[in-house]
């Protein structure tokens, strides 16, 4: 006897790139049989033909514990997660101060299982403070539970200091997830530059700063060999060096966020800083090139990179409003916008939001296989809503999608069998 | 006389009917202005705030003198040596402000777009004396006026704007005014001083003044902006004379009778040859300052009566 039975559902199964009607159960947190076809069983939950899918793994979640907690803490990071589908966040080491010890590791984890309805799997800072001058403790880190190494959106200027780094971190076997953009180009830059961001007169960073940014890193993934992720991937020219660097056989995988894959530049407009985000919007050739490498493959990923923000820290003058936007409970029915827009299919996009953010970390989650973990997210994808930014769960209310119309809304979200979100 | 916008933020969401209403009704502050009393009671019992941000005497002067001209209670407040320096924050010094009930306040920032998130938290109109590198639209109705003046007209001319375009809130506001009055604009400057996208403004971009000059009816210099240049635009400010200066040479690629223009303060010797720029026959930039304090009046004066008309409403 099973523990959940989950019948009459849309399974997903983004291994496999197929979607089939059937019956799920869940034995010791695990998921214990996927068979195809309308099997009812007596106490099964009926889904009405409604989606199942893995779980969301969210890489680059910032949660502002330590330091900020006014903007977000476990708890509400966690309620938000579960609310959007989202069951393991891999949280970033961009806090106050960065989490660049293991003792701040443990802190992390201690809070998380405290207070989060989800996984959490923590990254910790690839430099000391994040400062790009010494290498954090890589192996007392992983030991404590570290699953990538990263300073975020902070670029390591000094080349030898990011090459010993790599080094060091090849032989433990480490991931590092790094920010490509060419620190000296994109400085000061709050915008994409171009005619829109001229007219604004805002300042401006040219799109080829990411390429040059990836470029740089690729060199130095070549001369390492360290496993390597770009965080966010989100402009035209920087593809054919991603590309190439695949084919050329190295260890090297990319991201993008949602805000990137459904919004362009000119939702700026009249300097709306809910829109400010890091590394900026692109141009909707940008976004639409950027869509078709998911869809290709060539990008692996999509993250929310949910980023809460006071209403101090965006109440100011674009060029000195705080970047980032929260994207949680965003992340799934902003996603659905390209669903239905008929660029991405349900598989391809679990494969980017659950399967291959989980392979790459090392971690069991992210498919809908027998053994696996029973981490899964069951949504309507045509629900229709509003968005009201204050019905968020998050602290910060930070999300450029408030007032938009949008499809999706999640009806159950389970982490190791267990229900932490109904609707 | 039509003119319905609350705030007076930026030429952009100006229609050319409303800035035919501000010109036209400055051209009779001209008069008044040349009278021996320059007084009128249009503004008389409401409260005028000159907030800057940035340091300027010409501008701060112009809003000063058109509101007291007016009949208005002028106040100005040197905002970097008060609350910034205290970490208040741009909404907070807002709200405080709002709460000593100005009608009209004149706002200068050094940050693009900061003068439209003020104006959304206040009840009183508000007129962008610049913002960042984003608008100074009553710079931009001044030279407008001025150039109507000269020329009889503000429609089919040939305009070049010249130098560093880049970093120029003027140029933009003057882009705006002129497109939408049907003019050819044409910009005029080295590659780094000129801004990316700015041929997809319906402009036409040059990097030589013989070229951008030629046939030209009127040829406006910017301010080479010493101040907002964080390194290395321009190999050296003699260069930039040799190429980009206006000189006799370079004048005589436009028309006969192009009038030369200046937003001020001049580098005379770094974007404009000295007798250019005093040279009464040609240069129209005395003018210009004259009719800054006309067309201040006048869109005080308009904006006033949007807001009494609007309180009168209820709406406030």
């Amino acid at each position: 006897m099973s523990d959940l039975t989950l019948t009459n559902a849309r399974l997903i199964d983004p291994e496999a790139g197929t979607e089939t009607l059937g019956t799920l159960t869940v034995k010791n947190g695990l998921i214990a049989s996927v068979v195809a076809g309308d099997t009812r069983a007596e106490g099964a939950l009926d889904c009405g033909g409604k989606v199942l899918a893995p779980g969301i793994v969210d890489i680059g979640v910032k949660i502002c514990e330590p330091g900020e907690r006014h903007k977000e803490s476990f708890r509400t990071a966690g309620m938000a997660a579960a609310a959007g589908g989202v069951t393991t966040m891999v949280t970033r080491a961009d806090t106050l101060p960065a989490i660049d010890t293991p003792e701040t590791l443990e802190f992390v984890t201690r809070r998380a299982s405290e207070d989060s309805p989800v996984r959490i799997a923590p990254m910790a800072a690839l430099t000391k403070q994040r400062a790009g001058r010494e290498m954090v403790e890589i192996g007392f880190l992983q030991d404590a539970g570290a699953v990538a190494f990263s300073d975020g959106d902070t670029v390591t200027t000094d080349t030898k200091v990011l090459s010993r780094a790599f080094t060091y971190t090849r032989s433990m076997g480490a991931l590092v997830i790094a920010h490509p953009q060419e620190p000296g180009l994109s400085k000061g830059g709050a915008v994409t530059s171009g005619k829109f961001a001229s007219l604004k007169g805002l300042p401006a960073v040219s799109p080829m700063a990411e390429r040059m940014g990836l470029d740089r890193d690729i060199a130095l993934v070549e001369m390492t060999g360290v496993k390597y992720h770009a965080d966010q991937i989100t402009t035209r020219r920087a593809l054919p060096a991603l590309e190439r660097a695949k084919r050329n056989g190295f260890d090297v995988t990319a991201g993008t966020s949602i805000h990137h894959l459904t919004l362009n530049l000119l939702d700026v407009g009249d300097y709306r800083t809910f829109f400010k985000v890091k590394p900026p919007l692109r141009s909707e050739t940008d976004r639409l090139a950027v869509v078709e490498a998911v869809s290709a493959g060539v990008i692996d990923t999509i993250s929310s990179m949910h980023t809460p923000q006071d209403e101090e820290s965006k109440r100011l003058p674009f060029e000195e409003a705080a970047s980032g936007a929260v994207g949680l409970e965003t992340f799934l029915p902003a996603a659905l916008r390209l669903y239905h827009a008929g660029l991405l299919s349900l598989p391809q996009l679990f494969r980017a939001m659950a399967l291959n953010p989980s392979r790459r970390l090392g971690l069991p989650g992210g498919r809908l296989e027998v053994g696996a973990p029973a981490d899964l997210v069951l949504f309507d994808p045509d629900a229709p809503f509003v968005l009201d930014r204050f019905a968020l769960r998050s602290k910060s209310k930070n999300t450029p999608f408030d007032g938009q119309r949008m499809e999706g809304k999640v009806i159950g979200t389970w982490v190791g069998g267990k229900r932490v979100f109904e609707r | 006389m039509t003119f319905r916008a609350r705030h007076l933020l930026g030429i952009e969401t100006l229609h050319p009917i409303e800035i035919t209403s501000v010109l036209d009704l400055a051209d009779e502050y001209v008069a008044l202005n040349r009278a021996s009393v320059k007084h009128s009671d249009t503004l008389a019992g409401l409260t005028q705030i000159n907030m800057f941000f940035e340091n300027s005497t010409r501008t701060q002067a112009s809003f000063e003198l058109a509101g007291k001209r007016l009949g208005a209670d002028v106040m100005n407040m040197q905002m970097q040596a008060s609350s910034i320096k205290k970490g208040e924050t741009l909404i907070d010094t807002a709200l405080t402000l709002n709460a000593m009930h100005p009608d009209l306040l004149v706002v200068r920032h050094p940050h693009s777009g900061a003068v439209d998130l003020l104006a959304q938290k206040v009840n009183c109109a508000v007129l962008n004396a610049g913002d960042g590198r984003h608008e100074h639209p009553t710079q931009a109705l001044l030279d407008a006026l001025t150039i109507r003046r000269a020329k009889g007209r503000l429609h089919r001319l040939n305009i070049a704007i010249c130098g560093d375009i880049a970093h120029s809130r003027v140029a933009r506001s003057n882009i705006l005014l002129l497109g939408k009055m049907e003019n050819r604009v044409r910009l005029v400057g080295p590659p780094t001083l000129v801004p990316s996208g700015a041929a997809d403004w319906g402009v036409e971009v040059y990097d030589d003044m013989a070229e951008g000059l030629a046939d030209c009816d009127v040829v406006m210099m910017l301010r080479l902006q010493k101040e907002r240049m964080d390194g290395g635009f321009i190999p050296s400010e003699r260069e930039y004379y040799h190429r980009f200066g206006l000189d006799a040479a370079k004048l005589a690629h436009a028309k006969e009778d192009a009038i030369v223009m200046h937003p001020g303060p001049m580098n005379r010797g770094v974007e404009i040859d000295g007798t250019i720029a005093d040279d009464i026959n040609r240069s129209v930039i005395q003018e210009q300052v004259e009719m800054g304090v006309a067309v201040r009046m006048a869109a005080m004066d308009l904006l006033a009566r949007n807001l009494r008309a609007a309180r009168e409403a209820g709406d406030d």
